[in-house]
C-alpha cells in the first residue's frame, strides 16, 4: 500500500512537472477548458437563482378570493372563518382591502393614480393555499368558493406556476444539452493534449516498458496529467463563473426590483462547484484514458 | 538459465533475421555473440528479453518460454533481466541519479532502500560524484557506464547487452569490458553483442552469420 501511495505520489509530482514545463500551453489549455465548462456552470447558476426567486414568491399554487367591492368588513370575517373550517384548505391570509391600497401607493409608479380615485377601490381578499394542490382539485375549490355569498371574483394561480416551471424544466434541460455537448469537447481537449504528451514524451514510455515497467505505472502520469486539465479548467471556470455573478449582481438585483421581487446573485453553491470540479476532473481523465487506450500500445 | 530451441525470426516482408537457432547458456557464464553487422545479434538479445518474439521455436529463460508470454507477463520478466541497449536509451531530461533510480521506481522500492542502492551502482561503475549531472553533461565512455549503472541496480540474475563498447576509444571500452567481467565475477549470466570479442577473454563464444550459428 505505501509502495502504490508512492508510485501515485510520484506520477502526480511528474504530471505536474510536465504541467509546468510549457507553462504558456498549460495556461491557454486551461483557458480553453474552463471557457468551455463556464457556458453550462453559468447556465446551472443562473438556474440555481432562478429557483431561489421562485421560490421567494409562491411556488405553490395558490386561489385568490376577492369580495365584491361593497361587501362589509364582517361578511369577509365570515368568510374567512368558513375558509378556516373547511377540509380542503390548507391556509388562509386575509388581505384586508385598506393593506392593499397601502402597499399600491407605496409602489411609485401607481402612487398618483391610486390617489386621484375618489375610494379606495380594491377589495377585501383572501390568499388560500390547498392540502391538495392538483389542478383538478384546485379546480374544484375554486368552483365551489364562486357559489359563496359576497365572493365576486375566484382566481386559480396556478397557470403561471406551471409557466415558470415549465420554463425552470426548459433551462435545466438546456444547461444537461449544453453540459453534455461541452462536455465532450472537454474530452476531446484532453484526447488530443495527451496524445501530444505521449508523442513527447515516447522515448521515456519505450525507455519504461523496456525496465519492466506495468501499463498502470506508464498510464498514471498521463492520467494524473489529464485530470488535473480538467481540475485546472473546472477552477478556471468557476471562477469565471464567479466573476460573472459579481459583474451582474447589481444591474440584474435592479431589473427584478423593478418586477417587486427580490434577488441577489449568488455564484455556484458548495454542492454545484463540487460537482462542476469532479465533473471536470472526470472529464479530463476520460479523455486522457481514451487517448492512452489509443496510443499507448 | 537460457535456452533457445529451433529459434527462427522472420520480419516482414520476409527477412530471416535468425534461423533455426539452438543453444544453452547456463547460469553464471559470460557468452559473447559476435558476427558482422546484420547477423542477428541485437534480435538474439531482443528474443530473450521478449522485445520481439520468436517466428518459430521456443526461447526459454529461467525455464519460462518467454515467447508465449502475455503481454500482461513482460514486465515481470524485463524486472528479472538488466538491459545495456546499443543506443543507450538515457533520458536525457532526467539526471544521472534520476536515470538508474528509474528501474527501481518501476519495480516499487522504497526510496530510502533504493537510494542507497543507486549510489552503490554508480559507485561501481565509477559515476559516484556525478549523480546530479544531466546525460547530455558526461562523455560516451560515462554515458555508457550509466546505462550499465542502471542495467545492474535491480540486482538482476542475467545482463544483456548490445554492443557495449560500440563508439568508445579503446580505453574507455577496456574499462567498460572491465565492469562487466565483475558482474559475470559474482555470479550475474551475462550475454554480450559485439563485434569486439577480443574485449572479454574467456568468455564462450556464439558465432553468427546471416542469422545461423557458425559451429
Amino acid at each position: 500500500m505505501k509502495v502504490w501511495l508512492a508510485q501515485h505520489r510520484e506520477a502526480l509530482l511528474l504530471a505536474l512537472r510536465r504541467l509546468g514545463a510549457a507553462p504558456v500551453n498549460s495556461l491557454l489549455s486551461l483557458l480553453a477548458i474552463g471557457i468551455a465548462l463556464a457556458l453550462p456552470a453559468g447556465g446551472q447558476m443562473l438556474l440555481a437563482n432562478a429557483l431561489q426567486l421562485a421560490g421567494t414568491t409562491s411556488a405553490v399554487p395558490q386561489i385568490s378570493i376577492f369580495m365584491a367591492a361593497n361587501a362589509e368588513r364582517r361578511a369577509a370575517t365570515e368568510i374567512q372563518s368558513r375558509l378556516g373550517k373547511y377540509g380542503g384548505v390548507k391556509q388562509v391570509r386575509l388581505l384586508p382591502r385598506e393593506e392593499t391600497l397601502a402597499r399600491m401607493k407605496a409602489n411609485p409608479g401607481l402612487r398618483d393614480v391610486i390617489e386621484a380615485l375618489p375610494a379606495n377601490p380594491f377589495p377585501d381578499a383572501f390568499v388560500v393555499t390547498a392540502t391538495d394542490d392538483s389542478p383538478e382539485a384546485m379546480e374544484k375549490l375554486a368552483v365551489e368558493f364562486r357559489q359563496w355569498p359576497r365572493v365576486e371574483h375566484v382566481q386559480l394561480d396556478s397557470a403561471w406556476v406551471r409557466r415558470l416551471d415549465a420554463l425552470l424544466k426548459l433551462g435545466r434541460t438546456a444547461v444537461m444539452v449544453l453540459g453534455g455537448l461541452l462536455g465532450a469537447g472537454l474530452i476531446a481537449i484532453s484526447f488530443s493534449i495527451i496524445r501530444m504528451q505521449v508523442l513527447t514524451h515516447r522515448a521515456e514510455v519505450e525507455v519504461s516498458q523496456l525496465l519492466g515497467a506495468t501499463d498502470a505505472f506508464i498510464q498514471r502520469p498521463f492520467l494524473y496529467y489529464g485530470v488535473l486539465l480538467g481540475l485546472g479548467g473546472g477552477v478556471v471556470a468557476w471562477l469565471l463563473t464567479g466573476a460573472a455573478a459579481l459583474w451582474l449582481r447589481a444591474p440584474l438585483s435592479e431589473l427584478v426590483r423593478l418586477y417587486d421581487l427580490s434577488l441577489v446573485l449568488q455564484s455556484l453553491g458548495a454542492r454545484d462547484s463540487a460537482l462542476l470540479l469532479g465533473f471536470a476532473a472526470g472529464l479530463g481523465w476520460l479523455g486522457a484514458m481514451i487517448s492512452l487506450r489509443q496510443h499507448l500500445r | 538459465m537460457i535456452r533457445f530451441d529451433r529459434v527462427s525470426k522472420r520480419y516482414p516482408p520476409g527477412v530471416d533475421a535468425l534461423s533455426d537457432l539452438s543453444f544453452e547458456v547456463a547460469g553464471g557464464q559470460m557468452v559473447v555473440v559476435s558476427g558482422h553487422s546484420g547477423a542477428g545479434k541485437s534480435t538474439l538479445l531482443k528474443l530473450i528479453a521478449a522485445v520481439e518474439k520468436s517466428t518459430t521455436g521456443a526461447v526459454l529463460v529461467g525455464g519460462q518460454n518467454v515467447s508465449g508470454l502475455p503481454r500482461s507477463a513482460l514486465p515481470y520478466l524485463r524486472r528479472r533481466i538488466g538491459m545495456v541497449f546499443q543506443d543507450q536509451k538515457l533520458l536525457f531530461d532526467r539526471s544521472v541519479f534520476e536515470n538508474v533510480m528509474l528501474p527501481l521506481s518501476i519495480a516499487g522500492f522504497p526510496a530510502r532502500d533504493a537510494a542507497q542502492r543507486v549510489r552503490a551502482a554508480l559507485e561501481k561503475v565509477g559515476l559516484g560524484n556525478r549523480e546530479k549531472a544531466l546525460p547530455v553533461m558526461l562523455s560516451g565512455g560515462e554515458q555508457q557506464r550509466l546505462a550499465i549503472a542502471r542495467a545492474v541496480v535491480n540486482r538482476p540474475s542475467l545482463l544483456l547487452a548490445d554492443e557495449p563498447t560500440a563508439h568508445l576509444d579503446s580505453e574507455t571500452a577496456s574499462d567498460v569490458a572491465r565492469i562487466f567481467h565483475e558482474f559475470h565475477h559474482v555470479g550475474v549470466t551475462v550475454l554480450i553483442a559485439t563485434y569486439a570479442s577480443d574485449l572479454f577473454p574467456g568468455a564462450k563464444r556464439l558465432q553468427l552469420d546471416h542469422g545461423r550459428l557458425l559451429p
